[in-house]
């Protein structure tokens, strides 16, 4: 990795962090609306895959989504407008915080349902495997909680049975929603569920980022070599709520603590100025342009205008939807007003 | 700036009138035209139009009370507007009209009791589900709109369909026996069918019954005794020779819609309207003891069947018109008589009118004035009967007609020549088309 | 044209796709090796080999969320999912996924997919096997949902399902499979998406069904006309989009109407069709719509007994006798 690559995945980091901050802000004065999830805390893990990934890998994740949009490459800007509604929103308004997407850039989204997306996962695979796409690797990211449901099984075993290359990476941040791993999962190690159906897999650390993308990279290569799914844990935690208004009586608060003196954040500035890579001052200049793209961001999605009512019926069938149902539906929208 | 409201004259004999129902509560907004109101008359209960657009502050009288002409009733606000009890008999009083005490809460309590037993009868329906709905009929969505689109009354057909419901087959069938038998038949083909059986019935003999009189049929009486005893009527009566009016009749109905067909009566109107114009003096009032007011205006009357007693609506300017627009307006005019939603202007004006109980078949009769006027028409049936024409004895269309003539204003000779003259108009019919 | 069955039919809709477009292909329980447990991809594994006839685990999650994903790789997969009653096992990804991604993500996602399913009672499948839930999943806008009543409506709106770019629930019936039609050969005979069709035409009803209602519809019409009542029959081949300008204008004529499903009454397809009757053409209305479908139990195994829950031509014949007052 050449010295600017380095800062740029710092300052993408921070622009992770910086986003769910002014996220959670919105949320408290009313401008961001239904859940919100925060990937406060779990920087390292997105912004460690986003770094090694291949463009024609597909990334397809569950709600906590905001930091995968970015590190997917969707600009900020198109995040917040998402999470503020609006018609420029990365989804057009129509998906809030929970589903973000975008195509072009390979990124399947942010889907709401847990475990759900898994199943697609192996789809997108097969789609791949079908089409002789031989070097794509979906990546397929969901946390503890989803391990849990049968839908990761059916889809981990499809995968096995049909050798599709999934990289099926668990995001353990101890945690689903409130329940700690080893009150909902028989395993405590999710890994160990991998073994089930016969499949490689692994257990890596995860708040340091340098550590996250030297493993990814070294089983992306694997699966692009042998194929075949591989499942990679990787232990993170998340600082703030399951979502907002959690009130956190699961977990002590030196718990919290405990966790933030390992920051993803401050472990990968402390490794650049150890190795030389950055001064003090070069990363606080990182930080400033961080806090700069993040402003303009929200500056962007408030100014930003909502879908116009027309648009509603768009996007329901890849063609226009039929007469009568459209009409049928606009009329209630006038009643309305 | 706030608005009163009074009781609108309603006719130029209107006096008094009911506050029926308010239609605007206190608080509703009120458009320009809106109806704010329902008043009952001594002829009709009329709807009262808003002249100004604001909300509806406060109504000055209560639903069931009788107020004179032009009393306060409401006051309409402007928007937002806010008005004290000083500021409206401050409006009271610029206007020149006594502050009227607020409907006192006792005042209402007479009105509630008349309506109690209505109550009771709407828990016994609600009881019973399957009792005719309210109207009288039980029908389909269908049989509603063409009924409507016929002009064909619900309670004249027989329902086939479960519980009596009309359907769309009564009505076809309703329809095909009219036009089998011909529109002017129609009340001949309602006579045909037997009475009900309830006419004959031998079950025990009903008690005597005594009834509440509609305010419409005191006015009736009122206006009908004061005319009777105190203008002194005289009457004439000429048979009219109708065989050509007959035939035009036919002929001009051969080319017009269903809703512009003429009746015989509207040829009467017309020529009545033509015969008044030569005899101003028929066309006419008493003013005073010394005056007599010969009116500008032929503005012909026409007297209509309604339930409970009957309305004159008014054709005006007969003299004016073509014949298939006074066939027009008259219909409409009685249709809404007949359904007490007159307009105000439908029944105000008249300078003479015209009674007619030809569809019942009626030989001859002699009609009471409607005062003011000066004179009433009162016209029979047109009936096919043995006549002498050219020496011969043939059978002829004929119909009678007797004018009743005040005279304080007019004399025989001057009614009989009146009645020579339509004569005229109406064996030479075509006089009427031109 | 051709007479064949409707199972031939959807084989051949299948099949002509099959070959013409690549990009297609099939996967399902036992829907290779074993040829279809209604031998509808019988030969299929022989001819184009494993990779386009995918035989899956029982897992109907992983048919149709695999699908969709597939399907949002630029394929154009056909999931079968041998019976509708599994359909439950699967409904997050037929509801919350298919139904959704093309809206939620504004236009991004586009799914090529047709789901296959049978679906209806009459064959001693019990309670658990027999449902005709069709009207469940007409219920959410972003799925179309179609479902033939005879062979050739089969064979051009199956094709037409897999050519279209928007994810279709294609409802077969089981015991519609040996019924008889004549067929057009053309290979791009299609039948468009969300479009009814008079089936029979006549004056005095109108009865609108769909699927294998239709040809108890038609056979109930026959005993009409024989009594001089002529029904018009209306198929409406999808329940969403649905598409009742046919139904409107037959009703405007006919001013009666029954509604004919298979699966049970309440929310179903005859309500959603009655309400829309009454809302449409209300001034038409001569006589309340009768709805005609299952009785609300659970369908019993007893051949009698289950015979006598489900709608019968003689049901549709009284339901018309009723509302013509006949």
């Amino acid at each position: 990795m050449e010295k600017k690559d380095y800062l740029d995945l710092y300052r993408e980091m921070v622009v992770i962090r910086r986003i769910e901050e002014r996220s959670a802000e919105l949320y408290q004065k009313g401008k961001i609306g239904g859940f919100l999830h925060l990937y406060i805390g779990q920087e390292a893990v997105c912004a460690g895959i986003g770094s090694v990934r291949q463009p024609q890998d597909r990334i397809i994740t569950a709600y906590r989504d905001h930091g995968w949009a970015i590190s997917s490459g969707i600009d900020p800007k198109f995040v917040m407008a998402e999470l503020l509604g609006k018609v420029d929103g990365c989804s057009g308004g129509r998906g809030g915080s929970m589903h973000m997407a975008d195509v072009e850039k390979n990124f399947w989204g942010g889907h709401a349902i847990v475990g759900a997306h898994i199943p697609i996962a192996a789809g997108l695979a097969l789609g791949d495997v079908y089409q002789g796409n031989d070097e794509a690797i979906t990546i397929c990211v969901f946390g503890d909680g989803a391990t849990n449901i049968g839908f990761f099984h059916e889809a981990l075993n499809l995968s096995k049975v049909w050798n599709l290359p999934v990289l099926w990476v668990c995001e353990n941040n101890q945690y689903g929603m409130g329940t700690a791993v080893d009150r909902a999962s028989a395993v405590s190690e999710i890994r160990q569920k991998a073994e089930g159906y016969g499949m490689r897999n692994e257990r890596i650390e995860g708040m340091d980022v340098i550590n996250v993308r030297k493993n990814v990279s070294r089983v992306l290569d694997t699966i692009r070599e042998e194929g075949g799914p591989y499942l990679l844990e990787i232990m993170t935690y998340r600082y703030r709520g399951h979502s907002m208004g959690d009130p956190e009586r699961y977990r002590a608060k030196d718990e919290v603590k405990k966790w933030e003196e390992e920051d993803p954040i401050g472990i990968f500035r402390r490794y650049l100025i150890d190795e030389d890579v950055a001064t003090e001052e070069v990363l606080d200049e990182q930080d400033a342009q961080a806090e700069k793209i993040v402003q303009e961001a929200v500056e962007f999605a408030e100014a930003s205008p909502d879908p116009e009512d027309e648009t509603l019926f768009e996007h329901i069938y890849t063609e226009p939807t039929p007469v009568d149902y459209r009409g049928y539906a606009l009329e209630k929208i006038s009643e309305g007003k | 700036m706030a608005e009163l409201v009074t009781m609108p004259k309603l006719g130029f004999d209107m006096a008094e009138g009911t506050l029926v129902r308010w239609v605007k509560a206190e608080g509703d907004p009120v458009e320009k035209a809106d109806v704010i109101a329902e008043i009952e008359t001594d002829k009709a209960t009329v709807e009262v139009e808003s002249g100004f657009e604001g909300v509806m502050f406060r109504h000055l009288a209560g639903e069931g009370e009788d107020l004179p002409v032009n009393a306060p009733i409401a006051v309409v606000a402007a928007k937002g507007e806010e008005l004290s009890d000083e500021d409206i008999d401050a409006l009271l009083g610029e206007a020149g009209v006594k502050a009227p005490q607020k409907a006192a809460p006792e005042e209402e309590q007479p009105v509630k009791e008349e309506k109690a037993p209505e109550t009771e009868a709407a828990v016994e329906m609600a009881e019973e589900p399957d009792v005719t709905p309210a109207g009288g009929t039980r029908s389909s969505p269908l049989a509603r709109r063409m009924a409507e689109d016929h002009d064909v009354p619900l309670t004249k057909v027989e329902g086939s369909g479960p519980q009596g419901r009309i359907v769309k087959k009564d009505i076809e069938e309703y329809l095909e026996s009219m036009r089998a038998e011909g529109r002017e038949e129609e009340a001949e083909a309602v006579g045909k069918t037997l009475q009900p059986l309830t006419a004959f019935t031998t079950g025990e003999i009903p008690e005597d019954e005594v009834i509440a009189m509609s305010r419409l049929r005191q006015a009736i009486g009122r206006r009908m005794q004061d005319s009777n005893q105190n203008f002194p009527h005289f009457y004439l009566t000429r048979v009219y020779k109708t065989g050509a009016l007959m035939k035009l009749r036919k002929e001009l109905n051969q080319l017009l819609p269903e809703e512009d067909k003429l009746s015989v009566n509207d040829f009467i109107l017309k020529a009545v309207a033509l015969a008044l114009r030569q005899y101003p003096n028929l066309n006419a009032s008493i003013e005073d003891d010394k005056h007599i007011r010969r009116y500008g205006h032929v503005n012909i009357g026409v007297a209509v069947a309604v339930e409970g007693g009957l309305m004159t609506v008014v054709c005006k300017d007969a003299d004016r018109k073509p014949l298939r627009l006074i066939a027009r307006e008259v219909r409409e005019m009685a249709g809404r008589a007949r359904n007490r939603k007159v307009k105000n202007e439908d029944i105000e004006g008249s300078t003479f009118s015209v009674s007619n109980l030809g569809m019942f078949g009626i030989d001859e009769f002699a009609a009471i004035i409607n005062p003011p006027e000066a004179g009433i028409l009162a016209v029979s049936a047109v009936q096919n009967v043995p006549a002498v024409e050219d020496g011969e004895l043939v059978i002829a269309s004929r119909m009678k007609a007797t004018i009743s003539a005040d005279h304080r204003v007019t004399d025989g000779a001057e009614a009989a020549e009146f009645m020579a003259v339509l004569a005229e108009y109406l064996e030479e019919p075509l006089q009427l088309l031109i | 044209m051709a007479r064949m069955t409707m199972r031939e039919a959807i084989s051949k809709a299948l099949w002509e796709e099959m070959e013409r477009d690549e990009r297609v292909f099939i996967m399902g329980e036992e829907v290779g090796v074993w040829g279809g447990t209604y031998a509808v991809t019988k030969g299929f594994y022989d001819h184009f080999g494993e990779k386009r006839v995918r035989d899956t685990p029982i897992a109907e999650a992983a048919i149709v969320g695999g699908a969709i994903g597939a399907a949002l790789t630029g394929t154009r997969p056909i999931a079968e999912l041998m019976t509708i009653n599994f359909a439950y096992v699967a409904m997050d990804h037929i509801v919350n996924e298919a139904a959704k991604l093309h809206y939620m993500f504004a236009g991004q996602f586009k799914l090529p997919l047709v789901i296959r399913a049978v679906s209806g009672g009459g064959r001693q499948l019990g309670a658990t096997h027999s449902q005709t839930p069709d009207a469940i999943f007409a219920h959410f806008p972003g799925l179309k949902v179609v479902s033939p009543g005879t062979p050739a409506d089969a064979k051009g709106l199956l094709k037409s399902a897999i050519r279209s770019d928007d994810p279709v629930l294609f409802i077969e019936n089981a015991t519609l499979y040996q019924s008889k039609g004549e067929v057009p050969e053309d290979e791009d005979y299609l039948e468009p998406l969300g479009k009814s069709k008079v089936q029979r035409e006549g004056d005095d009803v109108t009865i609108v069904a769909y699927s294998k209602m239709v040809p108890a519809a038609l056979a109930a019409a026959e005993r009409l006309a024989d009594e001089g009542i002529e029904a018009e029959v209306v198929d409406l081949r999808a329940l969403r989009p649905l598409d009742m300008d046919p139904v409107i204008a037959s009703f405007k004529r006919t001013n009666r109407a029954v509604v004919v499903e298979e699966g049970w009454r309440a929310f179903g397809v005859g309500s959603e069709v009655s309400a829309r009757i009454y809302e449409l053409a209300f001034d038409y209305v001569d006589a309340p719509v009768k709805r005609v479908a299952q009785a609300e139990v659970p369908l019993p195994y007893n051949a009698k007994l289950e015979q006598l829950a489900l709608p019968q031509t003689e049901d549709i014949y009284q339901a018309a006798k009723e509302v013509i007052y006949g």
